[in-house]
């Protein structure tokens, strides 16, 4: 089966002037469907680099990366945009939500961008709503709903378009811990219907509800381990 | 990203800042409203003076002292020198010379305060030889024309005799003009006003009184001598006529030497027509001027947009907007407060047009052509303005959008 995530010796550059800064140094990954992983590491480790290649935010300086059987290294910024329309349904720790548009409107996005018909979107924009627990706040702009309800309005819009891919950097980094604790158990039920995540955190608790760990420090994957799965978070 | 989506989110975003978007689309608004309303204004202008030289007839000649040596059609010593006369209006109407001249008339024009009794009114007083009725194509309201070889008879316009007497019905009274008493033998039909005389405010007294009476002496000279052809096709060929006969009464030896100039009515309505397309062009581009400024406005404006926006088109460019769709959202944008601004600034040209006229005593025509092509030209300047700002847009990375506070 091919794997959802496929890096070979992925290097990235960084030059600014004549200097020269290296955030990934030859990164080898592998993820296959299904599979919840969380990526971890300090600051300056070069995690976000690596959530940027693997969103097809950026592309490598060297190295091969395969996104469910896209060869992303060649593209353009339009095909990666179709790329990114496709195959990531991202979830950002800001939310990232339009503040003018509804619930609803926000989670139709990236169907727009896809060509989906109104009718069609809407149906599919109100199905992830339901799914993410928020089928009667549609019409609430983000600004009339908690955070913990808009990081769940983003997961409804990172699902709605049934990517390979779920993204999700520092999602709980800007939520209570209640809110916290909501949206790592909807992760767990994405994880149990079969969906890939992959999870950039530094916080130790929010790794440990991944299946799969994946330690990053300076460039390089140190580490790369099953997790203690739920039991660890109540040690 | 379909087209109607794209106008729906740029709509929603000018919605967004209804303020904002107000204020640019007034830039626009203003100008479009000014280029309209010059043009319609110039070309009304332009109108007016070619049906008041039309209305002289178009198998009209006239000839005027001076000459027009000047290939401009500047005309050196124009209404100074004397030198037509009332023997070459005598001479302009034979048959054998001037065939197709079917009718002269000369003028002689002096301001003249007119009495009858207490009453007293300035006017110009109007000295004629020959077919003057026929020629200026007027009509007697009452009485008679004025005898050619009378001294004391004179035909008041409609307007001066209800000035002076108030009523037209002045057939028979007497009035005073430079110390000598006319008869009032007739009143003329009333004829309006043309852009420069009113010409129903007149005073007709044949050339022998106007020489006698009134200009006190010797002088023969006239003003303008009117020449009728006998059709529309023969205009060529009278001025051909009338222009050798008086070169020859003058003792001018070529055209270019001659005292005298002899328009017809397509002269002077081409040589007016140009004049004024002239100004209608300078005041348009004056207006233009601020439609450039109301589109430096829009570009304006949509550069803060998209700065105040960078975060919005990150997360749009994530969700997997191509840079084309980014580009064609900001491009949409600016084109709808172009064409807003264009439709508006159009409409209330068109209003200002309709109702200028009652104030202006000038008419205002709107041409089609200045409307569709103002509205094409705020859909331009939109589009055109629009697309840095909606080039900037689409260039931004994603990565460093989404980032920015």
């Amino acid at each position: 089966m091919t794997p959802v995530i496929d890096l070979r010796g992925g290097r990235k550059t960084y030059r600014t002037g004549d200097l020269e800064f290296e955030a990934l140094r030859g990164v080898d990954l592998r993820i296959e469907q299904g599979e919840y992983v969380a990526i971890v590491g300090p600051s300056g480790s070069g995690k976000s680099t690596l959530m940027n290649v693997l969103g097809c935010l950026d592309t490598l300086t060297t190295g091969t990366y395969r996104l469910a059987r896209n060869d992303v290294d060649d593209l353009d910024e339009t095909d990666l945009a179709a790329i990114r329309n496709e195959e990531i349904g991202f979830v950002f720790q800001q939310f990232h939500l339009l503040a003018s548009l509804s619930a609803l409107r926000n989670v139709e996005l990236p169907l727009v961008y896809r060509g989906v018909p109104a009718a069609a979107r809407r149906e599919r924009a109100l199905d992830a709503l339901d799914r993410v627990g928020l089928a009667d706040r549609t019409a609430n702009r983000p600004n009339q709903l908690s955070g913990g309800q808009q990081q769940r309005v983003a997961v409804a819009r990172a699902l709605v378009g049934e990517p390979s891919l779920v993204l999700a950097d520092e999602p709980t980094g800007n939520l209570d811990s209640r809110s916290t604790a909501d949206v790592l158990d909807l992760f767990d039920d994405l994880h149990e219907q079969g969906r890939t995540i992959v999870l950039i955190t530094h916080e130790h608790e929010v790794a440990q509800r991944a299946r799969r760990v994946v330690r990053v420090l300076d460039g390089l994957v140190t580490a790369d381990e099953p997790s203690g799965a739920r039991g660890a978070v109540l040690l | 990203m379909s087209w109607s989506e794209t106008l729906a989110t740029a709509w929603h975003a000018i919605r967004a800042h209804t303020l904002r978007s107000l204020l640019t689309v007034l830039g626009i608004l203003i100008g479009i409203a000014a280029v309209i309303l010059t043009v319609g204004l110039g070309l009304g202008t332009q109108k007016d003076v070619s049906e008041d030289i039309s209305a002289l007839g178009s198998n009209l000649l006239i000839v005027t002292p001076g000459s027009s040596t000047d290939s401009s059609g500047m005309r050196g010593g124009f209404g100074t020198a004397a030198t037509l006369t009332v023997a070459d209006a005598e001479a302009l109407g034979s048959d054998v010379a001037v065939p197709d001249v079917a009718a002269v008339t000369a003028e002689k024009e002096s301001s003249q305060s007119i009495e009858a009794g207490d009453a007293n009114w300035t006017t110009t007083v109007t000295g004629v030889t020959g077919e003057w009725l026929d020629v200026r194509s007027r009509e007697m309201a009452a009485g008679e024309f004025v005898d050619p070889g009378s001294v004391a008879e004179v035909v008041l316009g409609p307007e001066t005799a209800t000035e002076l007497f108030g009523t037209t019905s002045v057939v028979g009274r007497t009035v005073s003009i430079a110390g000598t008493t006319f008869d009032v033998v007739g009143v003329l039909e009333a004829a309006g006003t043309s852009s420069t005389t009113n010409l129903d405010d007149t005073a007709v007294v044949s050339m022998t009184a106007m020489t006698s009476a009134i200009s006190g002496g010797t002088d023969t000279s006239v003003s303008t001598i009117y020449l009728k052809a006998t059709d529309t096709d023969a205009v060529s060929a009278a001025y051909q006529e009338a222009q050798s006969l008086l070169l020859a009464l003058h003792g001018a030896t070529s055209a270019d030497a001659a005292d005298f100039t002899i328009d017809s009515q397509d002269s002077l309505v081409s040589t007016a027509t140009s004049v004024y397309r002239t100004l209608t062009v300078l005041l348009a581009g004056v207006a233009g001027l601020s439609l450039l400024v109301g589109g430096i406005g829009v570009m304006n404006i949509m550069l803060v947009s998209v700065t105040e926006r960078t975060r919005e088109i990150g997360l749009r460019k994530a969700l997997g907007a191509p840079p084309g769709a980014i580009r064609r959202q900001f491009l949409t944008e600016a084109s709808i407060l172009g064409v807003t601004g264009g439709v508006v600034g159009a409409g209330l040209g068109i209003v200002a047009a309709l109702t200028l006229p009652a104030g202006l005593g000038s008419s205002v025509v709107v041409s089609p052509v200045a409307v569709v092509g103002s509205i094409a030209v705020a859909l331009a300047i939109g589009l055109v303005f629009g697309v840095y700002p909606a080039v900037r847009a689409a260039r931004l990375a994603p990565i460093d959008a989404l980032r920015s506070e």
